[in-house]
């Protein structure tokens, strides 16, 4: 039975491929091939679960295939298989294969219906390496390909304004809980010297005496934990990007943002319940969390005017209460409350349009004029600021301005020297200074070796940093990136004695593949537009699809896709930061952090959005 | 500097809402034509001036044109003749060569948007994005029309007002800095106080304001129009451009203001700017004239088709048999050129059958009251004001409802207890909607429109019987002028059938908020059955009968009028009152229906064609159900294709067209010269059509030539706002037009209206009516009168009818439907170039 686990989780990665080989045009051949997938993975999930139910429902642990070993590190997957695997996994089937039938009429002759079916299997695939995952790295791989595929559902029509901004709001936020859970990732990985197993996780006894030995690590990695899942889960103050992410076609958004991809933040904390179940701080802050996003995400939900606005709030403050159910423990309520809430805002999702006519209708017989209610004093007042507050969606989005981009760009735009001729020149000088270092570690003192690699790590962190604000030049904001990951490395390398060549090389071979053909494409569309800027976004996919797409696979492979050689490198580099190189830890962090928005951002602002030639008809930027 | 003011804000209030668009909440979706604004100049002057001011894509790409010429949709000849009406005989090589080969800058920037631009290159600040998501949120919040579970605070004093009390009472504000929290406050606050510090130079006030609200023209439009038509929302709300003006400029004073402290410059202060008369003449373009040849040459390529079909069934006509035996059963339908393939369809099964097209209101024009509702539906065309109400009563069942809509699921506690009970029951119901899609009371049912039991109230009872100014039904008088109206107006006046059916049409679709413009428009967007069955009842009374006598029309006793619906997208028709048919009738009414029921076979699976899902090779019934599965079914965003590939407008005798195959493209008038000698009748025929006929078919064209900005784009993102239009997302502009879905299908060429009458009577009925010669004199139809005796075509051009002649030579013909329309091609992709190669030539048939 375990042997079987592997196929679960591949089947849809398999449909996925299979989907790739039929061109636009032949509907019928990518929805077959889609319903194929899923249906034969909800089949099979069913059955699966039901034997699994039937013979004694023991939990399953498979270590899957080893990405890298070494005497202290071991990479590797691992598949799992509970009853929250088994209620998710039949949940996901359900959804995404009814909802993939329903799409494959509803998006019929439309443009992207390839791209659609292509992406709608690639999350599902992303979905079940969460649900089926047995140890953080998988999570993590299946977390990352949430966000990429919800990045590309969001911006699904792309020749448009607002799906792109959205989609880079949406992606940068996620990229915050991804930064938190590789940093749950990092830690854990130091706390217990090797890659937990969520398995080992139920061990109280292990678990009790681990947390009494690293009581204030162990914090760290559950506040971490905890912030993933409520972006993921678009918990207060992480709510705002849910109903804004409500972009594609309202089948993706049933499928994503109703039900599956929200409901994974209950998922992980779910998961890791047995770690933090003893903590009484984490279980107040989530339930803290919980009845805070309830209150508000409902009130915010009560003056939303528009449809779908109002179903993501109102399933927002549903899933506050999961936290708070999760919390208590009371996780077969949990359960029934998540499969309903899905379903429902599933449902209420795709018959959305069909609110206007069944509403006014509703009201041609039954409408009341609004009797008002006399108020005064403080009920007045305190009715008209919640009211306000909600419709301004208490300023969450002013907040991650003022605390998150602004400093941030702030910090960017100060940063401008850092692209002139000498600094390069400079940083050129620098940076082989560090690989002589590097090749005579041994003869440098130690002092001046940590100080360096602080050095490299912190020059790493400015160049993404610079790359992120540049506006003037495409290529040159490529380059910093580059550049930047070149110090990373360095820096890590420098530090760490163990870390060896190969290391580099596998992390180098990654990014260098992926960041030559991102220029060779940057080059080629230099070659045809003369001028590449980042003033705005200049939509050139209307006139370069294929470049386009390269790029973007390129973009991927630079921003470690899962699999690419670069993500096991970024995962090696984290596990050669120490549990107290704080510095190194915040300046890595936050340069893995910026990098893929960076990045991202050059492929939205080059290639998507509303085309910048005005001879054909395009739409308003207010669409 | 402080001269008397030039700038008026009373004009520019009224320059913009001539300019905003002006459709108003989508339950009353009335088809008008898209550049309205610009309908006093001709046709091709306008369009490219609407163009150049604001952008819009004014006909398909020029490259479109030249693959539809190289796939032969556009003819050689017809092209050569275009250019040489328009340029003169020896221009033609030279012309043709340049619009199949020259190279032109096909780059538009448009006039509108140029000086707001202004912020971003001055301030570095992108001022819409931050002022737009809160400002459509306030307004979408303020106008809602019951989405929100709580509204709007104190919406009774009018935009402003209220935004004013809500800040007053409030411990929080929109605003973030001070000065605009406090000119607010301000009730004497005027749109140039204002103009005066965002902009500083009143030479650029009345620009900014054009770029300004047509940065949002979606919001702007439908505030203008609730201002100017409050009646159009259920739920009163007062609102007014003005105030949205001086609300959107304190929000972009304040947004200024928390960025750049209160001391920066407006923005044309000291500008190097010019100021741009958006509305000044514009020069004549090479590219105009070669986009002006080749939309002709689409659209007469077509034409010239149609006018040969016509002409040469006339004259087949004029070498048979005249001699017309008494009619089976007559059959009234709307003009609508959805309606064409049933009326073929229902004239091939009974051959002795006699079918009308008439405006599906059927000439009654009032209010309807359905049993128990709070409101009135108008049931004519737009323009008309009805004195009228026709109230239903006696209805016994119960409306239904859907608990998975209510707004209970979207609060706390009772969203709570939904996910456990109705989450497991919406999982069930996910799986019937696809497998097994059934008629819910979510899904907009025409046939629920009236209650097939229920009475109306026809007659008047008492001239004191009135109901908010309305009179309670129609006096006999009142009635008979109205019959006599219509049975004139069709030269339906003698040898009438022992059943005449007055059939109207309704459209049900499955999660659409567009549903409202797939019924009928001539009854404002609704079904028409109410109508149907009112003007079946008023034939049908015998005090009535009475009056028509004297004024020549005898209606035999055995004759009796039957309304009826037709469902243009499940097919499917629904028969009113029949039980007042006499024994003789009954019987034959259930041989017609038969009769009806295999024309809707034959209609289902000529629709069936366009249709992907649906093979039109299987067995008719399969494809009846299908067709029928779609207009109940939620997945699917094509219920029917609605007005899409509207060409023609046909007035004239049925023998006209009779022989015809069309391809649903013709909107069909009964008219017989013969009877209205002097055009008197044919003067009310006429004047509907540009507004009706016209105001679908440019619609149409404008959604379909710039589908992102005349058009609302593809609806599958489409987000209900407030109920009272779509926006793409949760914080765009509303999206006016059609959506794609809608007008993939349709060529975008300009309505053919055929009329067959003597020239110099056609010319005097159009001009004795400037808004209807308007519609004429600047091209925005095309007219062609069709000599009564000799079958000559004359066509309407500046002022005069010019004889034409047919190039087409061989028309197509068909000996059985079938094998036509099983041999139909699809379309590989909905561009353009795919997209008209569904469309059939004209054939005839026997």
């Amino acid at each position: 039975m375990l042997v079987v686990l592997q196929f679960l989780v591949f089947l849809p990665l398999l449909g996925f491929f299979l989907s790739l080989l039929f061109s636009g045009q032949k509907e019928r051949w990518i929805s077959t091939v889609t319903f194929g997938a899923l249906g034969l993975h909800l089949l099979l999930v069913i059955v699966f679960s039901g034997l699994w139910v039937a013979t004694d429902a023991e939990v399953l642990d498979l270590k899957h295939i080893v990405f890298y070993k070494e005497d202290t590190i071991e990479i590797y997957l691992d598949f799992y298989f509970d009853h929250f695997t088994a209620v998710f996994s039949v949940l996901g089937a359900f959804i995404t294969f009814l909802v993939a039938i329903f799409s494959s009429f509803y998006l019929h002759r439309d443009e992207g219906y390839k791209r659609f079916f292509n992406t709608l299997l690639l999350f599902y695939f992303g979905y079940n390496v969460v649900v089926f995952s047995g140890n953080f790295e998988t999570l993590f791989i299946g977390w990352e390909f949430l966000g990429i595929t919800s990045f590309l559902l969001i911006a699904f029509y792309r020749d448009r304004y607002l799906p792109v901004k959205n989609a880079l709001k949406t992606i940068s936020l996620y990229r915050v809980g991804d930064v938190c859970l590789i940093l749950a990732l990092w830690m854990s990985h130091h706390l217990w010297h090797e890659n937990i197993t969520f398995i080992k996780l139920n061990h109280v006894d292990l678990v009790v005496a681990h947390i009494q030995e690293h009581y204030y690590f162990v914090l760290f990695i559950i506040l971490m934990l905890v912030i993933a899942a409520a972006i993921k889960s678009a918990q207060i103050p992480f709510s705002s990007w849910l109903p804004r992410a409500m972009e594609g076609p309202t089948t993706s958004s049933a499928v994503f943002y109703g039900s599956l991809s929200v409901h994974l933040g209950v998922f992980l904390l779910l998961r890791t319940y047995p770690y933090w179940e003893t903590i009484g701080v984490a279980k107040l802050l989530i339930i803290a969390i919980g009845v805070i996003t309830a209150l508000i995400a409902s009130s915010i939900a009560n003056v939303q005017a528009s449809v779908k606005t109002q179903i993501a709030y109102s399933s927002i403050a549903q899933i506050g209460i999961m936290f708070v159910e999760v919390a208590m423990g009371w996780h077969t309520l949990v359960l029934m409350h998540l499969v309903g809430n899905a379903l429902l805002r599933t449902y209420q999702l795709l018959v959305s349009p069909s609110v206007l006519g069944y509403m006014i209708h509703d009201q041609f017989f039954n409408f009341q004029p609004k009797e008002k209610i006399a108020q005064t004093g403080f009920s007045l007042k305190w009715n008209s600021t919640i009211y306000m507050l909600s419709l301004k969606e208490w300023e969450m989005d002013r907040l991650f301005m003022l605390l998150l981009w602004r400093p941030v760009k702030w910090m960017g735009r100060k940063l401008n020297f850092v692209s002139s001729k000498w600094a390069i020149v400079i940083l050129v000088i620098v940076y082989i200074t560090g690989l002589v270092a590097f090749s005579f570690e041994e003869q440098i003192p130690q002092q001046l070796d940590e100080d360096i690699h602080l050095l490299f790590g912190f020059i790493g962190l400015i160049l993404v940093l610079r790359s992120f604000v540049e506006r003037d030049n495409a290529i040159r904001a490529w380059a910093l990136i580059i550049f930047s990951q070149f110090f990373n490395v360095l820096s890590i390398a420098l530090l760490n004695d163990k870390y060896e060549y190969q290391e580099i090389l596998l992390y180098i071979s990654g990014l260098l593949i992926s960041a030559v053909i991102g220029l060779v494409c940057l080059f080629k569309l230099k070659a045809k537009e003369r001028k590449i800027d980042l003033q705005s976004f200049y939509g050139n996919v209307y006139e370069y699809p294929i470049l386009s797409f390269v790029f973007l696979m390129s973009c991927l492979g630079f921003v470690s896709l899962p699999f690419t050689p670069s993500f096991i490198g970024i995962d090696l580099m984290f596990s050669h930061i120490h549990k107290h190189e704080y510095l190194l830890i915040i300046f890595t962090a936050l340069g893995f952090l910026l990098l893929e928005i960076a990045v991202l951002r050059i492929y939205a602002r080059l290639f998507l959005g509303p085309h910048s030639k005005l001879y054909h008809p395009v739409a308003y930027r207010s669409s | 500097m402080e001269n008397i003011s030039s700038f008026d804000e009373m004009h520019l209030l009224h320059e913009l809402k001539h300019y905003l668009p002006s459709q108003t909440p989508l339950k009353d979706f009335i088809h008008h034509n898209s550049l309205h604004a610009f309908q006093e100049m001709k046709f091709f002057d306008a369009i490219f001036k609407a163009s150049t001011i604001f952008g819009y894509q004014a006909t398909l790409p020029l490259q479109d044109f030249r693959s539809l010429y190289h796939i032969g949709r556009i003819d050689d000849d017809v092209l050569s003749r275009v250019i040489a009406n328009r340029k003169g005989v020896e221009a033609i090589e030279a012309w043709k060569s340049n619009c199949l080969h020259k190279q032109y800058d096909e780059v538009n920037v448009p006039r509108i948007g140029l000086l707001r631009q202004e912020w971003k290159r001055k301030y570095k600040i992108d001022v819409d994005n931050s002022v737009q998501p809160l400002l459509f949120r306030i307004l979408v919040g303020y106008l809602d029309q019951g989405i929100a579970h709580t509204s709007f605070p104190a919406t009774g004093l009018g935009f402003l007002d209220s935004i004013r009390a809500l800040e007053q009472n409030s411990f929080t504000s929109f605003f973030t800095s001070s000065r605009a929290k406090q000119l607010l406050q301000k009730s004497s606050i005027t749109i140039a106080e204002l103009l005066e510090i965002v902009v500083g130079n009143e030479a650029f006030y009345e620009q900014y304001i054009f770029d300004q609200q047509f940065s949002h023209r979606g919001w702007s439009g439908i505030v203008a129009t609730v201002e100017d038509r409050p009646e159009t929302l259920l739920s009163p709300k007062k609102i007014s451009l003005h105030d949205v003006i001086v609300f959107e400029l304190l929000l972009e004073i304040d947004r200024l203001d928390t960025v750049l402290g209160e001391l920066w410059e407006p923005i044309a202060k000291d500008s190097i700017l010019k100021p741009i008369d958006l509305f000044a003449s514009i020069e004549e373009q090479e590219f105009h004239e070669i986009l002006k040849i080749w939309q002709e040459a689409f659209e007469w390529s077509y034409y010239d088709e149609v006018l040969a079909g016509i002409q040469q069934l006339k004259m087949q006509n004029s070498t048979g048999s005249t001699t017309t035996p008494k009619p089976s059963f007559q059959a009234l339908f709307c003009i609508d050129e959805r309606e064409c393939s049933l009326r073929r369809h229902i004239e091939s099964t009974v051959p002795s059958c006699e079918t009308f097209g008439t405006p599906g209101f059927f000439s009654v024009e009032f209010y309807f009251q359905a049993f128990g509702a709070k409101f009135y539906d108008k049931l004519c065309p737009a323009p008309v004001t009805p004195q009228y109400l026709i109230k239903e009563y006696d209805v016994t069942d119960a409306r239904k409802h859907d608990l998975l809509y209510t707004s209970k699921t979207h609060q706390l506690a009772t969203g709570f207890l939904s996910s456990l009970t109705f989450g497991f029951w919406a999982g069930f119901r996910l799986i019937q909607t696809i497998f097994k899609p059934k008629m819910s009371p979510a899904i907009s049912n025409a046939f629920a429109h009236m209650n097939l039991q229920g009475k109306l109230t026809i007659e008047n009872t008492s001239l004191e019987d009135k109901e908010n100014g309305l009179q309670v039904g129609f006096t006999v008088d009142e009635m008979t002028s109205r019959v006599a109206a219509l049975l004139n107006g069709i030269a339906l006046t003698k040898q009438f059938a022992p059943i005449v059916y007055v059939v109207a049409h309704g459209s049900s679709s499955a999660n659409n908020p567009h549903h409202g413009a797939h019924d009928c428009g001539a009854c404002s967007g609704r079904p028409g059955s109410v109508n149907g069955r009112v003007f079946a009842a008023m034939a049908n009374h015998p005090k009535v009968r009475l009056q028509l006598q004297a004024l020549g029309i005898f209606i035999p006793e055995s004759t009796q009028f039957v309304g009826a619906l037709h469902d243009t997208a499940a097919d499917e028709m629904e028969y009113y009152d029949v039980a007042i048919l006499n024994d003789e009738n009954r019987l034959l009414h259930i041989q017609n229906v038969t009769a009806f029921e295999h024309a809707l076979d034959l209609n289902a699976k000529e629709r069936s064609r366009r249709f992907a899902s649906i093979d039109t090779k299987q067995d008719i019934k399969k494809i009846r159900k299908a067709i029928k599965d779609r207009s109940v079914s939620l997945f699917e965003p094509r219920p029917e294709l609605g007005h899409g590939t509207n060409t023609l407008c046909v007035v004239g005798k049925r023998t006209l067209t009779k022989g015809l195959f069309l391809d649903r493209r013709a909107f069909l008038n009964s008219y017989d010269y013969e009877t209205d000698p002097e055009g008197k009748f044919l003067t009310g025929i006429m004047r509907p059509l540009g507004p009706v006929c016209g105001g679908i078919n440019l619609e149409y064209y404008f959604s379909r030539v710039d589908n992102q900005k005349l058009g609302a784009g593809t609806k599958l993102p489409h987000n209900v706002m407030g109920l009272i239009g779509v926006a793409n997302s949760s914080d765009g502009d509303l999206r006016a037009g059609l959506p794609w879905q809608m007008i993939e299908v349709h060529d975008p060429l300009r309505l053919m209206i055929i009329v067959e009458h003597f020239p110099e009577i056609v010319l005097q009925v159009i001009k004795s009516d400037t808004s209807m010669y308007e519609w004429f004199i600047n091209e925005w139809v095309h007219l062609v009168a069709i000599h009564p005796e000799s079958g000559e075509l004359f066509y309407f051009r500046k002022g005069n009818f010019v004889h034409y002649e047919t190039l087409a030579k061989d028309i197509h013909f068909y000996k059985d439907v079938h094998t036509l329309l099983e041999g139909a091609k699809e379309m590989e992709t909905n561009h353009i170039v795919h997209a008209t190669q569904e469309n059939l030539p004209v054939h005839l048939y026997d």
